[in-house]
């Protein structure tokens, strides 16, 4: 399995480049993996996403729909395509520490 | 990533060319699917696929439950009236299950993910539609030349 250095510490990670271990995530981590993504710097929306992400994943095992992140988040679908330009479901996923998340919608 | 040093899809020009449920939601999944993998994409509806963005219709598409063996009913049975209308509601039970949102949300969703929605010109004009006639998702009606232009660089799909 593949490590990266990340926030100083070396956290392995899946086939998918993102954390193989969701409990190796935290803030610094997150603003390390979004400057990755192009991010330079997470918004309260970007951490309004992450967190709706992470706390849908720690119940169900899996990161939400996009129709029910934007529902439920406070986060429209314009804007968090604004957010997440090059794709919310992938991106806001790795940089929330979380796998890929495995529905369609 | 396991694409084999493959080059990525960036862009997709999907064609949506009938007006059943099962024939419209197919090229929607995939549109949107692409958007949020960051992947450009883009719809052109085309003959009854055009229902999918005419106001009054876009809710109410049907299920075909004649001429479709893999619905594994007899044709007579399927030709009973209401059964497409029964069959309908239950396939509509398991897409909302599954959190698929109906045809006109599921438009306006691809729309603000910055999706493009086109209608076919030669399609309008043979069914005597007027620009009203149409959800406000719709980016224009285009002829096929249009659509080709837009569609460069890009992969075309059928459906």
């Amino acid at each position: 399995m593949e490590t990266m250095t990340i926030a100083g510490k070396a956290l392995q990670l899946d086939a998918d480049g993102n954390l193989a271990n969701h409990n190796d995530w935290n803030e610094e981590v997150a603003r390390e993996l979004g400057v990755q993504e192009g991010i330079p710097e997470l918004t309260t929306q970007h951490w309004a996403v992450i967190n709706f992400m992470r706390s849908v994943f720690e119940k169900e095992g899996d990161a939400p729909s996009i129709r029910r992140l934007t529902k439920e988040s406070g986060v429209d679908t314009k804007t968090l395509y604004q957010l997440f330009p090059k794709g919310p479901a992938k991106r806001a996923a790795r940089i929330a520490g979380l796998p890929k998340p495995k529905g369609c919608i | 990533m396991t694409n084999n040093g493959a080059q990525p899809i960036e862009k997709v020009s999907i064609i949506i060319s009938r007006g059943s449920l099962e024939g419209v939601y197919p090229g929607l999944i995939m549109a949107n699917g692409a958007r949020m993998e960051g992947i450009e994409a883009s719809i052109f509806f085309t003959f009854f696929g055009l229902d999918a963005i005419i106001k009054k219709r876009m809710n109410n598409l049907k299920v075909a439950t004649v001429g479709n063996p893999a619905m594994h009913m007899p044709t007579l049975l399927g030709a009973l009236p209401g059964m497409s209308a029964f069959a309908t509601l239950m396939m509509k039970k398991e897409i909302e299950k599954i959190d698929i949102p109906p045809v006109g949300e599921f438009l306006t969703m691809i729309h603000d993910a910055g999706g493009e929605i086109f209608g076919c010109r030669a399609s309008v004009d043979m069914f005597h539609l007027k620009p009203t006639d149409f959800c406000e998702e719709v980016d224009g009606i285009i002829s096929v030349g249009q659509f080709y232009e837009k569609a460069a660089g890009g992969q075309i799909i059928f459906t």
